[in-house]
């Protein structure tokens, strides 16, 4: 059986409309399509191209913000220290392994939760969709400090609920090792940003036709079948938007690791790195090549989503 | 509330009516903000403290701190600055210079090691507030039971032995965190040796002392309390340390003073057992060779003045106030914070709330403040980085490891 999809529209241009010249009523939707977005547009300039910009400038600079005197050109000599220190391969493993693992549980999970939320008896529907959504609602600080608090020792029920677990005894100190350390921030992440991916997901199964269902379901194909040949099919734009916002999001943890463990044991993320040596060592330079090393690395995941999806974006807007 | 006291600070009168400073406090128990009251109310109109509260970690108090003033923000008159800092902010230039005049008030009669946390390059650009120092608390039940004489100064090497043999823990700070910077140092300075043997204005001519003897004690002596430290030494701060020793699980304990009101309140609240702080044992910090002092860790808060600030009279005229002796009893006495006016400790309301005020006042003379640089925090973090976790030291490469971390990083050579 080969996957059911619903056969593109074509788009025929009307044949009265003459090439070529623009009329005045198109130029005057023109400029009033520019005078309701142009202060959209620029607000957005303002507020992340700038920035960018500022960073890529700065981080050719050898620049301590409690020492502006002996600010001084360095070319591409951050990046250079950078690429060379262990410590960010390091961070970049370790940001890859949170995003990695993250991501394909709360795919799972987030499948899960919105076919329970999308075929819910009518009557319970608002309450499941409330009650799944509530932990995207908390504070990412919050939430975090809630995982500490129940993974501490001294603080924590997770040790004394849990001693049946192989591994896991009264005196198990979680934010001791790495591997458990990770294992508690992956923890704390799938379970506060599932519910988004869940949320995109049930956009996405709203989406597709029930006729086709129908249709598969007459052909005699199971449930799972169906699932694979007709729903996911139909829904790879929204799931492709999931993955994507969820990726670019977890590849730049940061809160989690900062409650819980602070950097230590080797749980350092790249926005961590980017943090230290910006805020807290106050090597804006130093700080900047990293943000902008960041930055360039969650573009190319995006155009690697983009690329391997083949999904126009557009088109999830039924354009 | 930051927001709403820079814009309470913006709305003061600048021709002679009363000036609107805003001290920017560590969080405590309420004791600064009643200080701030009553030195408002004696001024006479001369001014009027607001407080504005900082974070509760000193590195994020500083990173706050340093990038309002890089950004010259006048709203910052005073600050309640934890001492290893002063140096940085003192170099950047973001403080007020000190007054003449106040500085010879406001040093009369305070212990050393708050004289010289105050001090940058021979001057005084702080002014010394309440000075803190860590204590070896102990069990006396386990201590006589060990046969350990407490009256007579211990080493860390008899408490292993003893924790050792009494099966009980020893409480340190062996998380990644500043407290770790806070032990090494004590541990370094006790053995005689120093963090930064010389310091200098390039930071790559810093000279380290990390890999003297003295270091390599201090390290030997990290390796094998964490190997008596209890279930979760390397995440274990202060707070946790001091669960611990109330718990039992562990019997001897450096600590801050805080560690007494803490107990007292908690028996009032009815969580903790009254005969458990009568057990409660203190002395002099625990010396790392046997025939020499030790030097405990220093800490506590120092008032500085903002450079940009509006009002730097009436805010210097504020700290003197803030630091008169009737004001460190207080909060002494109220928050657990000793007093660094040495004729506090005689204060008989003092000596009543903290019958350890004697040793308080001797561990101060003998403590060692922590390495002195413009470069602290890196210094700090990269410490941190090579003795974290304590129960993987080498002692014969830790320090060397230290070292060439620190240095890479202050030459710009590394990340952190």
């Amino acid at each position: 059986m080969t996957q059911t999809t619903l056969p593109p529209t074509k788009k025929t241009a009307p044949v009265s409309a003459p090439k070529g010249t623009v009329s005045d009523r198109s130029r005057s939707e023109r400029r009033l399509g520019w005078m309701l977005a142009g202060p959209a547009f620029f607000v957005m300039l303002a507020v992340t191209a700038y920035p960018i910009l500022q960073a890529v400038y700065e981080s050719l600079f050898s620049y301590r913000l409690t020492d502006p005197d002996n600010r001084a050109f360095t070319g591409l000599n951050n990046y250079w220290v950078i690429l060379t220190d262990s410590l960010w391969w390091q961070s970049i493993w370790v940001t890859v392994l949170i995003t990695v693992v993250t991501v394909t549980v709360e795919l799972v999970l987030g499948f899960g939760l919105a076919m329970v939320m999308a075929k819910a008896l009518r009557s319970i529907r608002p309450v499941v969709r409330a009650a799944i959504l509530i932990p995207y609602a908390v504070i990412t600080v919050v939430s975090a400090f809630a995982w500490q608090f129940a993974f501490d020792i001294n603080t924590g029920f997770v040790n004394s609920w849990f001693t049946w677990l192989p591994g896991v005894s009264a005196d198990t100190d979680w934010f001791g090792d790495w591997g458990t350390s990770i294992l508690v921030i992956c923890l704390a992440e799938i379970w506060k940003t599932t519910p988004f991916i869940s949320l995109l997901l049930l956009a996405g199964l709203a989406q597709v036709p029930e006729v086709l269902q129908e249709a598969a379901q007459v052909d005699g194909a199971t449930w799972w079948q169906r699932l694979w040949r007709v729903t996911i099919p139909n829904m790879k734009a929204a799931i492709m938007v999931a993955l994507l916002f969820r990726t670019l999001d977890a590849f730049r943890v940061f809160d989690s690791i900062f409650i819980m463990t602070n950097g230590a044991n080797g749980t350092e993320s790249v926005s961590f790195l980017a943090y230290r040596q910006t805020i807290a060592r106050l090597e804006i330079g130093l700080g900047s090549a990293v943000s902008v090393l960041l930055f360039i690395t969650v573009v190319l995941i995006a155009m690697a989503f983009i690329k391997g999806f083949k999904v126009d974006l557009s088109s999830a807007r039924g354009e | 509330m930051v927001l709403a006291s820079s814009l309470a600070a913006c709305g003061s009168d600048g021709d002679g009516g009363t000036a609107t400073l805003t001290w920017y406090i560590n969080p405590d128990s309420g004791g600064q903000a009643e200080i701030a009251s009553r030195c408002s109310e004696q001024s006479d109109g001369a001014y009027r403290i607001e407080t504005a509260q900082l974070p509760r970690e000193s590195a994020q108090q500083r990173e706050q701190l340093i990038r309002r003033l890089a950004a010259e923000d006048s709203s910052i008159d005073i600050v309640s600055l934890d001492p290893p800092y002063i140096p940085e902010f003192a170099e950047a230039g973001f403080l007020a210079p000190v007054p003449e005049d106040v500085a010879e008030r406001v040093t009369e009669d305070v212990v050393q090691s708050a004289i010289d946390g105050s001090t940058w390059d021979d001057e005084l650009v702080a002014i010394p507030f309440w000075a803190n120092t860590q204590l070896l608390w102990f069990k006396k039940s386990v201590a006589e039971a060990a046969g350990l004489d407490m009256e007579q100064p211990v080493t860390w090497e008899q408490l292993v032995e003893v924790a050792e043999q009494q099966d009980t823990a020893i409480a340190a700070q062996g998380i990644r965190a500043e407290a770790l910077t806070v032990w090494l140092n004590a541990l370094v300075e006790s053995a005689g040796g120093h963090i930064i043997e010389e310091n200098a204005p390039d930071p790559e001519d810093i000279q380290l002392g990390l890999e003297s003897d003295a270091a390599t004690e201090a390290a030997e002596v990290m390796r094998s309390v964490s190997a008596v430290g209890g279930a979760a030494f390397t995440t274990a701060g202060e707070d946790a340390n001091v669960t611990d020793f109330e718990e039992g699980d562990a019997s001897f304990m450096v600590n801050w003073p805080f560690v007494w009101p803490r107990a007292l309140g908690a028996v009032e609240d009815g969580t903790l057992e009254a005969s458990v702080p009568e057990d409660y044992g203190w002395t002099l910090y625990p010396r790392v060779r046997e025939d020499e002092p030790s030097r405990p860790p220093y800490g506590g808060i120092n008032l500085v003045v903002g450079a940009f600030s509006d009002h730097v009279d009436a805010a210097y005229q504020a700290t003197e106030c803030i630091v008169s002796e009737e004001n460190q009893a207080y909060y002494f006495t109220t928050n657990g914070n000793p007093a660094s006016k040495a004729s506090v400790y005689d204060d008989p309301d003092v000596l009543e709330e903290f019958p350890q005020a004697p040793v308080i006042r001797e561990s101060l003379e003998q403590a060692a403040p922590r390495p002195q640089t413009v470069y602290y925090s890196e210094v700090s973090g990269a410490l941190q980085r090579a003795y974290h976790p304590a129960t993987s030291i080498d002692p014969g490469r830790t320090g060397e490891q230290a070292s060439q971390l620190i240095q890479a990083v202050l030459a710009g050579e590394q990340l952190l």
